[in-house]
């Protein structure tokens, strides 16, 4: 039932958790990582994931804009994604590489519940993978701006995209910029316009985010790049991080999630989780 | 596109005037102001201002392309996924064919390890002739430490491709095919790079090298702020020169070494590792000499280091393979991979840079 609401334009708590429930979330395809993210990345939310270089921030990316696409029958969003490229650092081959596997798991998952030998129900190829990738080339902070305003347009016209993926959030704002305010409040009124298609199409916004250097207490730590008030732009906070041998992802911060961390790792195949104990040591 | 005129974007003549009147010309003016901030200096509601905004935005927009149509403009252009193969065949096989096209890739290492023995090579393998499986263009090396030798380029050449130096006046056409560059300060590398842009796709050049990177900018500007938007300049330069003359941009970069513990870490680790008093702390240790920012900015990473004597190419960065090391040796023909195996390495593994003694680089040159 749908409360009365007196207000024009509000929703009861009630109502919202209604939906919070039916909204659905895109996995990561690490199910450890998964499960502290309570199902993957949601829906609905601005979620950043930062980290140091080489750590699998763009493979990430790649994977999330692969993994929208998994058919509803087998728990996915069945939808599309939209990736903005900053950087130039988007790998086509890597996406063929993610979509392959990502097929060869739908397929497994299908002789799993089949036993009977039917034939399998999944007819995807990876090429439909990557003709449901809408890829965006940016090369400036006012590219990053307009696209950023077109995609209310752009979505209304693909309304199945379910992810806008923007790798990075953070290349062009920290090249070009003297003056640190202008940024500060360009930046935030681009999380806030990302809030509200994130909302409005009940898609998932991901960012991501270079990390730099900070002087704080006496030493120097590291820190997700933009400063202190863009930290408050997105609904979640995912730094990934190396662990001793081993890459953890964790939760800086989020509304609903409790901080943890858990470990995965970056395969041929893709994210998948960590396998510390199968190693593949070929020589020494 | 950023530098596109508001006043030929079709907009509605009224607001388009006023865009004008105060002084708004580009889409880059329009659309560096919040759309409050508009109202405010342009005088008109938030309705016409949002319009206004929507539709230069679409404009500026770059249109977007499927991956399956990038895929498919790969496949038709093999120049657009172009690798220069560096003829070390572990290396090639782990990325995928070699230095890759379109994208900066540095080398990072101690002093002495084989850096420039490698750009050295891989400048002879971008001149080379197509039938020798080379890129035939030009090459640009930009030396910034004086360390480029034509005479120990030749020599690399005359024992890697004895049958293509060996022809009549070929060693004069490589070489010739190559040219050095060597500024003298910051200012002068920012001015060649700046004309540099032209030169690339007028004169068939294949290949960039600057050997190296952190000599400038760490010689020069000081510290701190100064030295971030300097290095923020060259890296969308030579970022974006790689970009759309689909060419290989090769950069080196220094180390030094940084004492006490592991490095920086985030907040949350340094809290759990107070918890956990037993955490060992290492001695002094090598970094690369540009720092995090630089890091972000590279494509592909090739650390140079040495442990317990022997040399290894250790690929630390690259979204097509696992980080894997190599161990190489020097030889007179360049650098050769003592096994093509290449091992996989892990966690800390992939990003420090180890340096125990490595000795006497090129003794066998001055043995003659």
């Amino acid at each position: 039932m749908v409360h009365y609401v007196f207000l024009l334009g509000a929703q009861s708590a009630w109502d919202m958790l209604h939906e919070e429930k039916s909204c659905k979330s895109i996995t990561t395809s690490c199910s450890d990582l998964d499960e502290i993210l309570g199902g993957g990345i949601n829906c609905k939310e601005v979620t950043e994931i930062g980290g140091v270089p080489g750590i699998g921030k763009t493979q990430m990316g790649i994977q999330l804009a692969i993994n929208v696409q998994i058919p509803a029958q087998y728990g996915g969003l069945g939808g599309k994604a939209v990736y903005i490229d900053t950087e130039g650092s988007f790998m086509v081959e890597r996406a063929l590489q993610i979509a392959e596997a990502c097929i060869e798991d739908l397929r497994e998952y299908d002789s799993f519940l089949r036993k009977d030998g039917k034939p399998c129900q999944i007819n995807k190829q990876p090429n439909d993978f990557l003709a449901n990738i809408f890829y965006f080339r940016v090369c400036s902070y006012t590219e990053q701006i307009a696209v950023v305003n077109y995609l209310e347009k752009f979505i209304s016209e693909h309304e199945d995209v379910k992810v806008v993926i923007i790798d990075s959030i953070t290349f062009h704002f920290r090249q070009d910029f003297d003056n640190m305010a202008l940024r500060t409040r360009l930046l935030g009124g681009m999380a806030l316009k990302l809030m509200k298609l994130a909302n409005k199409f009940s898609l998932a916004v991901v960012l991501l985010n270079q990390v730099t250097t900070k002087y704080s207490e006496g030493s120097f730590q590291l820190t997700l790049a933009l400063g202190d008030s863009w930290s408050h732009a997105c609904t979640n906070r995912i730094i990934l991080y190396w662990n001793g041998n081993e890459r953890y992802a964790y939760i800086d911060k989020s509304p609903s999630l409790q901080s943890a961390s858990s470990p995965y790792s970056v395969t041929a195949k893709g994210i998948r989780n960590s396998v510390s104990n199968c190693k593949r040591v070929k020589m020494m | 596109m950023a530098n596109k005129l508001i006043s030929q974007m079709g907009l509605p003549k009224s607001i388009a005037n006023i865009f004008a009147a105060r002084n708004i010309i580009t889409a880059k003016d329009a659309l560096s102001l919040t759309e409050l901030e508009l109202m405010e200096l342009l005088d008109v509601g938030l309705a016409e201002v949002t319009n206004a905004v929507t539709h230069i935005s679409e404009i500026v927009s770059p249109p977007y392309q499927t991956v399956l149509s990038l895929l498919e403009q790969r496949v038709q252009n093999e120049y657009l996924a172009g690798h220069l193969p560096t003829q070390l065949k572990g290396l090639d096989a782990a990325l995928f064919g070699g230095i890759p096209f379109g994208v900066v890739t540095e080398l990072v290492g101690p002093a002495g390890i084989g850096k420039t023995q490698f750009c050295l090579k891989l400048a002879l393998l971008a001149s080379l002739p197509f039938t020798y499986g080379g890129l035939n263009g030009h090459v640009i090396y930009i030396d910034t430490e004086s360390k480029f030798s034509s005479r120990r380029m030749i020599e690399i050449g005359v024992n890697s491709f004895p049958e293509v130096f060996h022809i009549e006046g070929m060693a004069q056409e490589m070489a010739g095919r190559i040219l050095v560059l060597r500024p003298a300060s910051l200012a002068e590398f920012t001015e060649s790079l700046q004309q540099l842009k032209v030169s690339v796709l007028q004169h068939q050049v294949k290949l960039l090298i600057v050997d190296s990177m952190a000599a400038l900018i760490s010689g020069e500007s000081g510290q701190g702020h100064v030295r971030q938007q300097s290095l923020g300049w060259h890296i969308s330069f030579l970022k974006s020169l790689a970009e759309f003359s689909r060419i290989p941009v090769v950069v080196t970069n220094q180390v030094r070494s940084q004492s006490g513990d592991e490095g920086p870490q985030y907040t949350f680790q340094v809290q759990s590792a107070r918890d956990n008093p037993e955490c060992p702390t290492s001695d002094s240790h090598l970094v690369a000499a540009l720092g995090i920012h630089w890091a972000h900015a590279v494509s592909v990473r090739l650390v140079f280091e040495s442990r317990s004597g022997l040399r290894f190419i250790k690929l630390a960065k690259s979204s097509t393979s696992p980080p894997v090391a190599f161990p190489f040796n020097i030889t007179s023909a360049g650098i050769s991979l003592l096994n093509d195996e290449g091992m996989e390495i892990k966690g800390p593994e992939i990003t420090t840079i180890h340096c125990q003694g490595h000795v006497g680089i090129l003794n066998f040159v001055n043995d003659e």
